[in-house]
């Protein structure tokens, strides 16, 4: 079968997951990213490509940040951004999913931005469409349960890329609950697609996926071991749910093994850089001291996913 | 890869001094050269060092404004639009290599305007064509030439910086 995310032409048309994404694809999404970083700069802050289309997030699953970088990036290109907070009105009337996509193909959407707690939601509604041939409506996926959130991975990408020019040499820790993280898994992705030699995991082994070695990954339980010589650190988000369950012993605890302090991070390399997807839980995962100082990249991680959420939509919208 | 059917060629450097005349004595002193990627940003650099005065040289790509988005979508390459001085009020001499439909002009002036209000805009072209959809025109040509429709007018620039004119089949037909 072919990949639902491709045409007839291998092009980008839905954006669901980097999981099997041709490298090629990955460079262009992020070469396109790279000249729509500066039209913040401009005294119009923005560009008309996508002048008269209609993008719908679809937003299932709460985030206010991910939902306001994408209408940010959305209307950069000009498009009229339409929110729908679903949870609170079709799916309590009973509608499903697919009716509440169809309603709204009816109203003459261009684009849907899904996020959704169930894994695979937005590759069903990008298979429905187009399998109704409805290939001028393209899918945005913003996060889909455990899954996929592959333009949190890409904007990982555009940083490391960024500050370190190339993947070839890197060597790449992902640190904390890599079990529940659909960041941590898009980023795996897209780091071995690109030629990491090296990525690393470091958790405690109940944060762990079974089997993550799979993915072609290193696993480390010891927080310095598995810092020892990196050039990017990317912390990933406690969630205070997981020390309710038995997971975790507590935040405190964690803190001492798998918070990022300056002290941990003196085992990496001199010039690494520090990474988190956010929000943050300060003194859980990261110390301020690290999340404020000098190696952190935190805060233009966020402006860069403005570009590349601007680059994935200017791309799939256009084939 | 000229085509037998192909006319005479203009030499790109010739063109190139031959619009540079027409521009020194009409040109403001402080009029910003803006070309348009790629051939255009060439030429514009090259005229700043040839025309007298003070020209800012500034670069124009205008992929997110073209008009066949909706038809062909975005290809790769698009490169960092920069205009290192201020577009509000100032004198700019758009700079293209070859001017046909008038497409590319229209796109780089409503870019133009996302950056502010220039005084004035004047266009600037290696090689005007003909076969305008648009009513747009040139204040200064190097060259003239006449081709056909499924024929592209070329212009690279080899490792040493000179510039070379070819007539290319249409790309993508």
């Amino acid at each position: 079968m072919r990949n639902p995310q491709l045409n007839a032409n291998g092009e980008l048309t839905h954006l669901l997951t980097l999981e099997g994404l041709p490298a090629d694809v990955i460079r262009q999404i992020l070469d396109t990213a790279e000249p729509f970083a500066s039209i913040a700069e401009r005294e119009v802050k923005k560009v008309p490509l996508l002048r008269g289309k209609a993008v719908f997030n679809l937003f299932f699953e709460n985030s206010t940040r991910t939902r306001t970088t994408f209408e940010i990036a959305a209307k950069r290109l000009s498009a009229d951004v339409i929110n729908l907070n679903i949870g609170a009105s079709s799916t309590s009337k009973g509608e499903t999913l697919l009716d509440t996509v169809d309603n709204l193909v009816a109203m003459n959407a261009d684009m849907f931005v899904v996020r959704h707690s169930q894994s695979g939601a937005p590759h069903l509604i990008a298979a429905h469409l187009n399998a109704h041939k409805r290939t001028h409506v393209h899918v945005v996926n913003a996060g889909d349960g455990r899954h996929a959130h592959p333009t949190q991975g890409l904007l990982d990408l555009y940083t490391i890329r960024h500050y370190k020019r190339e993947f070839h040499g890197l060597t790449v820790a992902i640190v904390g609950d890599v079990l529940h993280s659909r960041v941590a898994r898009s980023l795996i992705h897209g780091l071995t697609t690109l030629g990491t030699p090296e990525v690393r995991v470091i958790g405690p082994r109940t944060l762990l996926p079974t089997r993550v070695e799979a993915l072609g990954v290193r696993v480390f339980s010891d927080m310095r071991e598995g810092l020892a010589g990196c050039d990017v650190v990317v912390m990933l988000r406690l969630q205070s749910e997981r020390m309710k369950g038995a997971l975790l012993p507590s935040a405190g605890e964690y803190f001492k093994h798998y918070g990022l302090t300056q002290d941990k991070l003196a085992a990496a390399r001199p010039d690494v850089i520090v990474m988190h997807p956010g929000p943050m839980n300060r003194g859980v995962e990261i110390d301020s001291a690290v999340a404020d100082g000098e190696r952190s990249v935190i805060l233009p991680q966020v402006t860069f996913g403005i570009a590349v959420r601007m680059a994935v939509m200017s791309i799939i919208a256009g084939n | 890869m000229s085509t037998p059917a192909s006319p005479q060629i203009p030499d790109a450097e010739g063109a190139l001094v031959a619009l540079a005349e027409r521009m020194r004595a009409a040109v403001a002193h402080d009029a910003a050269f803006v070309g348009i990627y790629s051939g255009g940003a060439w030429l514009a650099e090259r005229l700043a060092a040839m025309i007298p005065g003070d020209h800012p040289v500034g670069y124009i790509d205008v992929s997110y404004y073209r008009d066949d988005y909706a038809k062909s979508g975005l290809k790769g390459g698009a490169k960092r639009t920069e205009l290192p001085f201020d577009v509000e009020g100032a004198t700019i001499v758009l700079v293209d290599d070859v001017l046909y439909t008038g497409r590319s002009v229209r796109a780089a002036v409503n870019e133009l305007f996302d950056f502010g209000r220039p005084d004035r805009i004047e266009l600037a072209v290696l090689v005007d064509r003909g076969g305008r959809e648009l009513p747009v025109q040139a204040d200064y040509v190097g060259a003239r030439l006449v081709v056909a429709r499924e024929l592209s007018v070329v212009l690279s620039k080899d490792p040493g910086g000179t510039l070379s004119l070819a007539v290319e089949p249409l790309a993508g037909n």
